[in-house]
């Protein structure tokens, strides 16, 4: 009985593995290539399983796109080229990093368009806010303070002069 | 007063633009194949495996496209809606049998019914790649010169078909003349 458990638990254990070890049917002519093939499908997005990069996602399509990936290198495909191939099927989805056309511009450029009309804001609200404090104090205001620093109100006036 | 309203507009724009986001489907990805021509192919059909199914066969008339599949659960609550549109007789529906054992998608086509003029065996998905398939069913509608010119994505609705595909199918078969 505990043999039979162990053994369920082993099969359920790898099932989910079996993506990882089709993989290792990928033969690459060397670690430059297979790094290569690496950073591919790390920036290609699966469409299955949307917030997962073809590298991660177990999906069936993913599993298919990642032999179209590596059958596009062997036939000498640059990486320009496995990535056009994709983008002409499956649309600029399948990208982590947008191009940069008209319709991404707001993506693009909205952050810093943000960040400059924040500075814009800051500026202006801080520039303003001294205007409201630096005020010259009125003859009563000299005389109070004078007062309260325990001087008279003729030798404030001095000192503000010099 | 500018001081208050204008943070209470950016705040209802943000709110606007971010409900609209929510209602979106994220699932439904814009094809880019959309207005261009079918992607070619040559498959044996589902039924007669010794004749071929090309994109040849999707010119000359508007028709649909549609990729089904006999372990695809969304196709089968589409499935009854084809059959309907196949024999109200307005387009000729062409299917893709995506990723299928030939046993299982004939003994599928027994079971339920067969909407399809023929169905193109593509046992390896290859084709379906190249139709930019993602999540079955999917839905053309291709025009007399083979341009595919909307896509649908899921299961298509009795609603679907009156509203969307047969108003566009219409629309497709005036400009000829």
């Amino acid at each position: 009985m505990r043999l039979v458990l162990v053994v369920v638990l082993i099969a359920l254990l790898s099932y989910p593995m079996s993506g990882v070890t089709a993989e290792t049917a990928f033969e690459f002519s060397g670690p430059a290539e297979e790094q290569r093939y690496r950073e591919l499908i790390a920036e290609l997005r699966c469409l299955v399983c949307q917030n997962q990069s073809l590298a991660d996602s177990n999906a069936d399509l993913a599993q298919d796109l990642r032999e179209e990936v590596y059958r596009l290198m062997k036939q000498g495909g640059s990486n320009e080229e496995v990535i056009a191939f994709l983008v002409a099927r499956y649309g600029d989805f399948v990208l982590y990093r947008p191009p940069v056309k008209p319709i991404t511009y707001l993506l693009w450029f909205g952050p810093a368009l943000l960040l400059m009309l924040g500075i814009v804001v800051m500026v202006r609200f801080v520039r303003r806010r001294p205007a409201h404090t630096a005020r010259a104090l009125t003859e009563k205001e000299r005389q109070e303070m004078a007062q309260l620093l325990g001087r008279n109100a003729s030798d404030t006036t001095k000192d503000d002069r010099s | 007063m500018a001081r208050y309203l204008i943070p209470l507009a950016v705040f209802i724009v943000l709110v606007v633009l971010l409900g609209v986001g929510l209602m979106l489907d994220p699932r439904l990805v814009p094809s880019p194949l959309i207005d261009k021509r079918v992607p070619e192919f040559a498959l044996p059909r589902v039924t007669q495996p010794t004749e071929t199914l090309t994109s040849a066969d999707l010119r000359g008339r508007v028709s649909l496209f549609n990729v089904w599949a006999s372990w695809c659960v969304a196709c089968r609550e589409e499935h009854p809606v084809l059959i309907g549109l196949s024999h109200s007789r307005q387009v000729p529906i062409y299917g893709l049998n995506y990723k299928d054992q030939r046993v299982d998608a004939v003994h599928w086509l027994d079971s339920f019914g067969n909407p399809y003029v023929a169905s193109a065996h593509d046992l390896n998905g290859k084709v379906g790649i190249d139709f930019g398939v993602y999540g079955v069913p999917e839905t053309f509608v291709v025009d007399q010169q083979g341009v595919i010119r909307y896509k649908h994505i899921g299961p298509i609705s009795e609603e679907t078909v009156k509203d969307v595909i047969l108003p566009l199918v219409k629309k497709l078969k005036e400009q000829r003349t």
